[in-house]
């Protein structure tokens, strides 16, 4: 399977007269592009915002995050969402690399973060580092929260894949191509019979009550672990639905650039060869942690697989997934890299997660959720300042008159990301 | 500036004797004595030792109370900034005494305190959360490396310099999880240790497996129908308003209401404030997360006894281990004070 990232570097936003890519400029029609979401009637009011690296802006409270992305000649990304349902993986696919879509509004009671594009909080999320086009709604009056958060998800995409494509129909040259291509399992392990097999089992909340993941527009949690080409996963076939704690939910951007996904592909035919990717449930009972579990480990085996790393998605009750998937690969005889954060406290001094097993041996900390930050005011905000006291690590006094912030870490989006993107991890002290 | 050291030593560093001298009461010497020349070298001039205590360390060990405030007085009236004591190795009795008189000069003077000690050594239990120690080798043939080690852990704290990793600067960890940035992500440390475990060489995990505290279940409750039951959450549902300010995650405290006159939870009088899940259905009825109209009615049909008048609240996400500890042992104690018999705890 061949997959081309046709990139073009953005490193520039402004509103213009019509939406197109120029000069690493990313040029937006506002009243346009607002108007492809304000067809939607679930929402009351839109409005599209601009924040680039280094701006005093910070963006609260944040939903989700999306690259702006298109199949060339096709017009559409995110099958089942603004695609055909179809295979992802393969062919030609304009990102506009630098930029991306931030959703933001009044969604608090589910549950967000926010980013700050420059000061001492901007370096813990990738976002500050990002070209923002923010997504401002209001929904309709008495919208239902659960449909609101499937409108709100979907504006995200639609409008990632709206500014895609006008920039496909006007004018553009790629920067970068980036080339990712596999063969299937059995043709690769002809061609390197020598080296390890590796799969990565990625952990997804999927806890229902707007904690969820969708693969190919299906809902994972009713859903059983599968097994997916890389390339799929670089190329859409995943989107969050997630309204959990802010810092270590995977955004919908966050699946498109799977790092662990990257860092293996890296080192296929070198050191490994990368079988793919088992992308699996976070099930809020026993039964179904067993059979996740149970299963990520199936289909392990019948890869061959010699090892495996395996990323947690939030913290708490899913600690029990992490400690049940470390077991059954180490007790198979499946060596096993654990990827999660730790819960340790606002001193740092508690035990960081809320199960244990002594298989899992090999533990790659993304970081304290609970260490506190502190954040300046920033000269402009875009949302609603106030929405910190009702995120997860924030709380009533967390906003100070001056505008700044005292903070748990996990209220700035994806700052412990446990799918390994930053370069945070706790040590002991 | 010219910062003032102290140094804190036993006899047998002070060249007045060993064991037989064990007994030696606190005394001040002026300037630097024994290994106190290369802590004021490595210095450089910006710091001078201005005096060296010194105790036997049997007298530290027997007469603790009254040598600690005796070592104490001695030091405070040199004014320093700083206390260095020993490097002790795996002394224990001495190792006791620098851990013992660093944590109190740092908890009464507060300045900064650094010691040196073996990691077997008994010193380091006591006292490694409560004074920085050095990591040194068992014997004093690790001299040569103790000194510059404690200097430079000294100096950061001196100059209010960031800290790093306990095992990077080389110092006995505090217990204190902290994040830093690495040079790598956590995907590529992933792969990297992945490779590592796969070759079969050594690889450091980064964080240990924890060890809980396994509680042994209470005895089955013999007859329900005198049973007072309790009604214990951590799904956050709290009178409306949330009138003692219980945090939306990572909880520092519970809350303990009166539902004595209370058949049902409605909207009008309680809410649910947790931040873990999505609280939509538990405002529209808080009883789903915490069942009061169910066991009013089992109270009302004689299946159990009654329900404690009381009822204990919290937010279990993102709650540290330690607070959620807490938490149980003071609540179990007022249950059991009260004559509870049996609690029902939700979660979500």
């Amino acid at each position: 399977m061949r997959l081309e990232l046709h990139k073009i570097h953005i490193t520039g936003l402004a509103f213009a007269d019509k939406t197109y890519t120029s000069g690493g400029t990313l040029f937006i029609n506002k009243d346009k592009a607002e108007a492809v979401i304000a067809e939607d009637k679930r929402f009351a009011k839109v409005e599209l915002d601009l924040a680039c690296p280094g701006e005093s802006t910070r963006i609260i409270p944040v939903k989700d995050v999306i690259e702006p992305r298109v199949k060339i000649g096709r017009n559409s990304y995110f099958p089942g969402f603004f695609a055909p349902m179809e295979k992802a993986g393969s062919g030609e696919t304009l990102v506009l690399d630098g930029a991306a879509v931030v959703t933001c509004g009044p969604i608090v009671a589910f549950q967000e973060g926010f980013i700050d594009m420059s000061g001492p909080g901007a370096p813990y999320t990738p976002f500050s580092q990002t070209f923002n086009v923010v997504l401002y709604v209001e929904p309709a009056e008495n919208l239902e929260k659960h449909l609101y958060e499937a409108a709100l998800r979907e504006a995200g995409l639609k409008l990632a894949v709206y500014l895609a494509k006008c920039s496909a129909e006007n004018e553009w040259k790629a920067d970068e191509v980036q080339v990712f291509e596999k063969g299937n399992s059995f043709e690769e392990t002809q061609k390197y019979p020598d080296l390890p097999k590796i799969v990565y089992v990625c952990m997804n909340i999927t806890q229902g009550l707007l904690h969820d993941t969708y693969l190919y527009a299906n809902d994972l949690k009713p859903a059983l672990p599968t097994l997916l080409h890389p390339n799929e996963v670089l190329d859409g076939a995943m989107v969050s639905g997630n309204c959990v704690s802010a810092c270590d939910k995977n955004t919908t951007w966050h699946h498109l650039h799977n790092p662990i996904v990257q860092a293996l592909y890296a080192r296929h035919g070198k050191e490994i060869n990368f079988m793919g990717m088992i992308p699996t449930q976070e099930s809020t009972v026993m039964d179904g942690k067993l059979r996740a579990a149970a299963m990520n480990l199936s289909i392990a085996q019948q890869l061959g697989a010699d090892g495996a790393i395996i990323s947690e998605e939030g913290y708490g009750n899913p600690d029990t997934d992490l400690c049940l998937n470390a077991r059954f690969f180490e007790n198979a005889g499946i060596k096993a890299v654990l990827v999660s954060d730790e819960s340790a406290g606002t001193d740092g001094a508690s035990q960081s997660l809320a199960d244990a097993t002594p298989e899992l041996d090999a533990f790659i900390s993304t970081g304290n959720v609970n260490e506190m930050i502190e954040v300046p005011a920033m000269d402009k905000v875009i949302g609603c300042k106030e929405a910190i006291s009702l995120l997860s690590g924030g709380a009533e006094e967390s906003l100070r008159s001056d505008g700044s912030m005292f903070v748990e870490l996990q209220s700035v989006i994806a700052s412990t990301a446990e799918i390994g993107f930053n370069k945070l991890g706790c040590e002991w002290i | 500036m010219t910062y003032r050291i102290v140094h804190y030593i036993n006899q047998f560093y002070a060249g007045i004797g060993g064991e037989e001298m064990a007994d030696h009461k606190p005394e001040l010497r002026e300037g630097y004595v024994g290994p106190g020349m290369q802590i004021e070298k490595l210095f450089n001039g910006e710091g001078k030792v201005v005096g060296t205590v010194i105790c036997g360390d049997g007298y530290y060990g027997e007469h603790t109370d009254q040598a600690r405030i005796e070592c104490l007085e001695l030091i405070k009236g040199l004014q320093p900034d700083i206390l260095f004591a020993g490097p002790a190795f795996n002394a224990g009795r001495y190792g006791f005494a620098c851990g013992d008189i660093a944590a109190t000069v740092g908890e009464e003077l507060n300045i900064p305190t650094v010691s040196a000690m073996y990691p077997e050594n008994p010193g380091v239990e006591l006292y490694s959360k409560k004074t920085y120690i050095a990591i040194t080798t068992d014997s004093a043939r690790g001299m040569a490396k103790a000194i510059p080690s404690m200097v430079s852990i000294g100096e950061k704290l001196l100059k209010r310099e960031k800290m790093g990793p306990a095992r990077l600067e080389g110092y006995i960890h505090r217990g204190i999880r902290k994040s830093f940035f690495h040079e790598k992500s956590g995907a590529e440390r992933a792969v990297e240790m992945l490779l590592a475990k796969l070759k079969g060489e050594g690889f450091r995990t980064e964080y240990e497996m924890p060890v809980f505290n396994k509680i042994p279940p209470a005895a089955p409750v013999s007859d329900l129908s005198k049973a007072t039951i309790a009604l214990v959450s951590s799904g956050g549902i709290v009178p409306k308003g949330n009138p003692d300010h219980i945090r939306v995650s990572s909880a520092e405290s519970f809350g303990a209401y009166d539902i004595s006159e209370l058949k049902n939870m409605t909207p009008e009088n309680y809410e649910s404030i947790h931040g873990g899940y999505d609280r939509e259905w538990a405002n529209v009825d808080p009883d789903v997360v915490l069942p009061l109209d169910v066991m009013r009615e089992l109270e009302a049909e004689g299946v159990i006894g009654k329900i404690h008048p009381i009822f204990y609240t919290t937010t279990g996400t993102g709650t540290a281990v330690a607070n959620a500890e807490r938490f149980g042992k003071e609540i179990g104690e007022e249950l059991k004070k009260a004559g509870v018999d049996a609690a029902i705890l939700t979660s979500t």
